[in-house]
């Protein structure tokens, strides 16, 4: 099971270490520096790293390198699933996920490590039960607890953990009942240089802010839940019923939570919401280029296109831009040759479009590489894959919660080649 | 510490309250300073003095020093304090036992308290000392704890013992814990279940031969029921375990893998991944037409896909699986190339794995798609990225045949980029596309020739002096080509100038006319100026060929070659097996069995399928049972990489001839040192008006070059007929270190039966050519003469290829040995025995008949070596109904003299390993007449018995073969 855990900046220290078997000693992770500096960019670092008596497995989050060690046959995916766990807990925790976070909070790092692993083996993950064993640091409670001395680590057993529900808290009290649910859907698309779709698939998920006191029994259907036939859940619905009936049937957990993650990847399925026109040129011999860029609506069910944000990586060959956006702004990084264009809001009326030309270097053969066009967007009030919430129930408690329902569409990967 | 500076600096400006107050240091000893703390009598001041303490150990300082000082909080009723002083406990004990000994009180104490978290803490804490001393003590509170009330304890307690057990194995056996941990997967609370189930899980490891997970159908139910209430965690450990559950039959599967599906839509990429697991080992028991196994089939994909949508590190592990998923069950996914299509900013090591899965997935039906992506793909700026999109692009070609058209022109394209690396790339896949579809695409040869400058790394020279060679014939220029490459022969790395030589000696004879220098300088380059013993003994090798036997040069140099394989990385079938057995795991990043790295796992049970119980097939003999038990320890050589292939090439090179072709001449091996060249070159111009065997023979060069050879030569000119040649392959290390396996010869005709001719007789193949040895005895009163042989049709073929060569009459009570060398290629019947042969022999008495059987081994073809994919492909191919099983008794050699003296009967040894003790020995053998059989040999050390398991197309040849091994390996 997992060994240690050693937490890594980007400038390469380890800022801490905990093991939870006999200590392994940091040089260990000079193996991990080895392949840190191999690797081009920071993100591409193998996440599986053997060295002779141990095996690394790292994440990236936040500028931090997660690196836990083992040294037995352990599940990768175990191990990276909980490195996930342990960095969302921080985020719930101290707010970020910094290395300044964690160094100001390090006894509670160390008491909550402690309490999600024992002897490598996951104790307690969900954030419910470890913030009843440990009281998350408020500006309030420190201040508190320094007065009066007394302590952030809880006395009592924490109820959910043997409970049939181990992920929602006992007596839970609110004076205002809510539920919030966010439909959130991120498309990923590559496009060709002929504007026909190569890839298109939807990443959806709904997340909710659950506020309501007691045990409270929800279920949740859908106007259309023929779209989701690819779907990973929280462990709290129950899985019978979705088979079904196709009704999300489930005690929620405290607080907020991912209900459900789903994935559509039938091309009919997906409509592409703007498109790009575009003419990217060199010519053999000039060192002026051409560059011609516009943006506009396509299948957007009538709602507007948001903040708005094209990037592309020119070629290596090209010194500067002289580009004139019709709105916005553009910048153009002469040394990362980062061409960025902060859009904002396309109007269908005048559409956005970026024209001009590149100088290239002087009496250099024309670049190889094909710039990608990277778009970013977001589109509210809609789900692209038109998934629609039909109903929301609540049994088991008597009171009448307040709902609400947000759909919300962004991009996710959307690139455009142009050649 | 600049950080510690930093933070001290943000406690001076902002009032919040933060741990980073722990970090600052006084300029009086800091050690000092807190031990006085941790010795207050306030307790606020203790508390905040461990937590300095606790801070600084976080950072590596070495606060040991303090142990006395830190135990001594440790009687308190504060539970933030009590683990506090827990932490750093775990932290130091081993390193001040004596000190430790003092906190054993406590524990004890605390592992009775009222309170079930301190009850669980305490217990948990003191597992997690690893001191010798203390564990003694711990064995009393742990087996209470293992049946206390509060199931959050029991769980506790169960990872307990196998902490205790990592400390000390012989105790928990001895304290009977295990006993108690097995007792616990029938808890009634599913997360001790689990916990136990993690606990006996990594027992089990370090234990492999122990039954701790005896798994029956109750106790599985048991998991099965625990599986749908426990943690994300817990389900894996659960789902973990089932895996290594072997069903009784197909409807236990089938229910198992009804209760285990919906764990693929979990949320935890880890649940899913591990019932994937489980789906992919017991799908193996359904039987193929029951609608479930579709239904499962179909189920499989989606939760495969989601998990491509992950962060990048999830990805790359599933991406992974996906590759051993995909080679065993491409149908899975085989509509969702799409998804494995790469995103721009995909980390790289993502960008590879899709692109491998890519090329697995690429059929007839989405190639063009493929094709475009890569090309885009080739274009990319990432180097690394670059070749793999290029050699993709062969690869395709070489898969999907109807795409290779579109393929060369794709890397034809790219080749006019000029990209440096692109073009050597595409140089390189070209070659390989060359050797699968030979005659096709030679037109491109020209713009290949064009970019020959531009090449500098050794693979890509390699490959294109290849192509050069190959393909002299069409090449005006060939040779300006291969003589540019020659000027700085010694600065190439060694792969190039074995590569350039053989190019070379292929160009001379194709070209012999003007390329004579040419060959003698590469020749005395390589033999003469060379440190590298390869790169001599072939140059001699070619050199001692062409002086001897320019004829049979031809046919060894310029042999055919046998088309390369279409997948050139398969896994081998049986390693793929066991490794999807241990998807999920390390394992399976690595494609490699956990026995080649995991550390302390030595000696584990080799994971393998379950063999299909609805067919009806017998357990005896399934091909995975027969090779799954072997996990093979040098695995990853099984994967050749691209560069291996080239060596292929070389060595193909050296193969001998396909055919048993005539037998070289014997006229022309008894020529003298200087008119070898000449003569042969004769033969070799055929029209050639003007005979240059002369001219060759005066020339100096020549003379002084070819001067050095002789010198070892007249061994191989005294030996019989065919045996220089052989001799000559022995050098190469291609051909026969032991010599073939002759049977003694027999009386076949004895002389009361023939009017007094005796004949006695063997077979035996002698470099390449199947040979009749006769002795004819004349036993009769007169002169015996006009000898003629016939057979009769037989299995093979078999046919004298000339007269029976009895030149003088035989006389009374004379004697004459004569060999005759038979052919394959006359008429074809099936004999009883298959290996029968009816013969007719005539003298000037009468005709006799008589028959014989010859031991098949002599229609063993010496090019029967197959390469490793094709054998992993064939094995996997042949049906399982044509594999028989033998024992060879009482034979005691190793599995290296076994393995070479079987390959002395053109039996070659393909792959080996071992396992346990036992060697495996995978071999192939070609007969005659194309018919492949594949074998498997298994020498157990110190047992004489071996076992040896035959595939074969045709299985009624197995019998004979079998025979030819015990005949072989016992002679």
């Amino acid at each position: 099971m997992i060994h240690s855990l050693f937490l890594v900046n980007s400038s390469g220290d380890i800022f801490l270490e905990k093991h939870w078997k006999s200590v392994v000693s940091r040089s260990v992770c000079d193996y991990f520096f080895e392949a840190q500096e191999r690797a081009s960019e920071p993100e591409n670092v193998p996440p599986v790293i053997p060295t002779p008596h141990h095996y690394l497995i790292s994440v990236l989050r936040h500028r931090i390198y997660f690196v836990a060690v083992i040294q037995s046959e352990v599940p990768p995916l175990f191990v990276i699933e909980f490195l996930h766990r342990v960095v969302d807990t921080f985020q719930d925790y101290f707010g970020v996920c910094t290395e300044a976070a964690i160094k100001d909070n390090v006894v509670v790092v160390y008491e909550l490590l402690e309490e999600m692993l024992d002897n490598g083996f996951p104790l307690a993950t969900e954030s419910n039960i470890l913030k009843e064993l440990i009281k998350p640091p408020t500006i309030l409670r420190t201040v508190v607890n320094t007065i009066t001395g007394s302590t952030n680590v809880g006395e009592q057993l924490p109820t959910g953990q043997l409970s049939v529900v181990p992920w929602r808290r006992t007596g839970v009290k609110y004076t205002n009942n809510e539920a919030y649910f966010d439909v959130v859907e991120e498309i990923d698309a590559i496009i060709d240089k002929s504007g026909s779709t190569i890839t298109a698939e939807i990443q959806g998920v709904i997340d909710a802010c659950v506020k309501l006191t007691g045990m409270p029994d929800l279920t949740l259907s859908f106007m259309n839940p023929r779209l989701l036939d690819d779907v990973s859940f929280h462990p709290c619905v129950r899985f019978k019923r979705w088979e079904a009936e196709r009704i999300l049937s489930f005690i929620p957990p405290d607080g907020n939570f991912r209900l459900l993650s789903y994935h559509v990847s039938s091309q009919n399925l997906v409509a592409i919401p703007v498109y790009v026109k575009h003419n990217i040129t060199f010519r053999e011999g000039s060192s002026q280029g051409r560059f011609e860029l516009t943006l506009g609506p396509k299948q957007t069910m009538g709602k507007g296109v948001e903040a708005v944000l094209v990037s592309s990586q020119l070629p290596r060959g090209v010194l500067n831009t002289n580009l004139n956006p019709t709105q916005g702004t553009y910048t153009f990084d002469p040394v990362t040759k980062l061409l960025s264009w902060d859009v904002g809001k396309i109007n269908p009326q005048k559409l956005p479009s970026l024209k001009g030309s590149m100088s290239l270097q002087a009496g250099a053969s024309k670049p190889d590489e094909n710039p990608t066009i990277n778009i970013q967007f977001k589109i509210q009030q809609s789900a692209l894959s038109g998934l629609k919430v039909n109903r929301l129930d609540m049994y088991g408690e008597k009171y009448k919660p307040f709902k609400g329902i947000k759909y919300m569409t962004k991009a996710g990967k959307f690139q455009i080649a142009t050649r | 510490m600049e950080w510690a500076n930093q933070l001290c600096e943000n406690r001076q400006f902002g009032s919040k309250m933060t741990d980073s107050k722990y970090f600052t240091t006084t300029k009086k000893g800091e050690i000092f300073e807190l031990k006085a703390e941790l010795n207050s009598d306030k307790k606020e001041k203790k508390k905040e003095a461990v937590k300095k303490v606790i801070a600084s150990m976080t950072v590596g300082k070495d606060v040991s020093a303090l142990f006395p000082d830190v135990v001594n909080c440790m009687q308190t009723d504060n539970l933030e304090l009590k683990k506090l002083v827990y932490l750093y406990l775990m932290n130091y004990a081993k390193s001040q036992p004596d000190m430790a000994i003092m906190a054993v009180n406590t524990f004890v104490k605390d592992c009775e308290d009222a309170n079930p978290l301190i009850r669980a803490l305490a217990v948990r804490t003191m597992g997690c000392i690893r001191v010798d001393k203390i564990t003694e003590y711990l064995c009393e509170p742990l087996r209470k704890c293992l049946k206390d009330e509060d199931p959050y304890v029991r769980k506790t307690a169960a990872v307990c013992v196998a902490k205790l057990h990592d400390i000390n194995a012989q105790l928990v056996e001895d304290q009977g814990f295990l006993d108690t941990l097995k007792d616990l997967i029938s808890d009634s609370n599913p997360m001790v279940v689990a916990n136990a189930v993690a606990a006996l899980s990594e027992i089990a490891e370090s234990h492999p031969n122990s039954n701790l997970l005896d798994l029956n159908p109750q106790s599985i139910n048991k998991l099965l029921t625990a599986l749908n209430e426990c943690t994300e965690w817990g389900q894996i450990f659960i789902l973990d375990c089932l895996a290594n559950y072997t069903p009784r039959d197909d409807r236990e599967s089938q229910s198992i893998c009804e209760r285990v599906t919906p764990r693929l839509s979990h949320a935890n990429s880890a649940v899913v991944l591990s019932a994937v697991k489980v789906l992919m080992k017991f799908m193996e028991m359904l039987p193929k037409d029951l609608d479930y196994y579709s239904t499962l089939l179909k189920k499989l994909a989606p939760p495969l896909v989601t998990l491509l949508s992950a962060e990048p590190e999830l990805q790359y592990v599933a991406l992974r699986n996906i590759n051993l998923i995909v080679q065993k069950r491409p149908e899975i996914l085989k509509h969702e190339m799409k998804v494995f299509f790469v995103k721009y900013n995909d980390p790289i090591y993502v960008k590879l794995e899709k692109l491998d899965i890519m090329i697995r997935l690429a059929s007839q039906a989405n190639i063009a798609q493929v094709l475009a992506e890569l090309k885009e793909y080739a274009t990319e700026v990432d180097v690394d990225f670059v070749r793999k999109a290029v050699r993709a692009i062969g690869r395709c070609a070489i898969k999907v045949e109807q795409s290779a058209e579109r393929c060369v022109s794709t890397l034809l394209d790219l080749i006019q980029t000029k990209v440096n690396y692109v073009v050597q790339e595409a140089i390189v896949v070209i070659k390989d596309i060359f050797r699968k579809y030979p005659n096709k695409y030679e037109s491109v040869i020209a713009t290949l020739c064009e970019n020959l400058d531009s090449l500098d790394e050794p693979e890509a020279r390699a490959a294109m002096i290849w192509i050069v060679g190959e393909y002299a014939e069409r090449i005006d220029n060939a040779d300006e080509l291969l003589e540019s490459f020659l000027e700085g022969f010694h600065d190439e790395s060694t792969q190039v100038q074995l590569q350039l030589l053989t190019a070379i000696v292929k160009l001379f004879l194709k070209k012999p006319t003007e390329t004579q220098e040419l060959v003698q300088q590469v020749l005395s380059l390589a033999t003469q100026d060379s440190d590298n013993p390869d790169l001599r003994d072939r140059g001699y090798i070619y050199w001692r060929l062409l002086s001897t036997d320019p004829v049979a040069a031809k046919e060894v140099v310029l042999a055919e070659k046998p088309l390369i394989s279409e997948e050139t990385d398969l896994i081998e079938p049986t390693l793929l097996e066991e490794l999807i057995c241990h998807i999920g795991t390390l394992a399976s990043v690595y494609h490699k069995p956990p026995s080649a790295f995991v550390e302390g796992s030595r000696g584990v049970m080799h994971k393998r399928l379950p063999a299909r119980t609805g067919s009806g097939e017998s357990t005896e003999s399934p091909d995975v049972g027969a090779a799954g038990g072997s996990a093979p320890e040098a695995a990853p050589s099984i994967i050749p990489s691209q560069g291996d292939l080239l060596g292929d090439l070389l060595n193909l090179d050296m193969a001998p001839p396909t055919t048993s072709g005539p037998p070289p001449p014997s006229t022309g091996m008894q020529m003298g040192g200087m008119d070898l060249l000449g003569g042969g070159l004769d033969s070799l111009m055929g029209d050639e008006s003007e005979p240059l065997g002369g001219d060759i023979g005066g020339s100096p060069a020549m003379g002084a070059g070819f001067g050095a050879a002789p010198a070892v030569m007249p061994a191989s000119l005294n030996a019989p007929v065919g045996g220089g040649l052989g001799d000559l392959f022995d050098l190469g290390g291609v051909g026969m270190p032991m010599g073939a396996y002759i049977p003694p010869k027999i009386v076949w005709l004895p002389a009361m039966k023939a009017k007094g001719l005796e004949i006695s007789g063997t077979f035996a193949r002698r470099a390449g050519v199947i040979q009749m040895e006769l002795i004819l005895t004349n036993k009769a009163m007169s002169v015996m003469t006009d000898f003629a042989i016939q057979f009769n049709r037989n299995s093979f073929g078999l046919a004298p290829a000339g007269p029976l060569q009895v030149l003088t009459p035989l006389g009374p009570n004379q004697t004459i040995e004569v060999s005759l060398p038979l052919s394959t290629v006359g008429p074809v019947m099936k004999m009883d025995p298959l290996n029968n042969l009816q013969v007719a022999v005539k003298n000037n008495i009468d005709v006799f008949y008589f028959s014989c059987q010859y031991p098949i081994s002599m229609l063993f073809v010496e090019d029967g070596k197959m390469e490793r994919q094709v054998f992993l492909a064939t094995w996997k191919d042949i049906p399982n109904d044509n594999e028989s099983q033998f024992q060879i008794k009482d034979c005691h050699l190793n599995s290296d003299a076994a393995s070479s003296k079987l390959q002395g009967s053109n039996i070659f040894t393909i792959a080996k390993r071992t396992v346990e003790g036992q060697d495996m020995l995978y071999m192939s053998i070609k007969l005659s007449n194309g018919i492949w059989v594949l074998a498997e040999l298994r020498v157990q050390a110190g047992n004489p018995n071996y076992t040896i398991s035959l595939k074969c197309r045709a299985p009624e040849v197995s019998q004979c073969v079998f025979q030819c091994y015990e005949a072989v390996l016992k002679n």
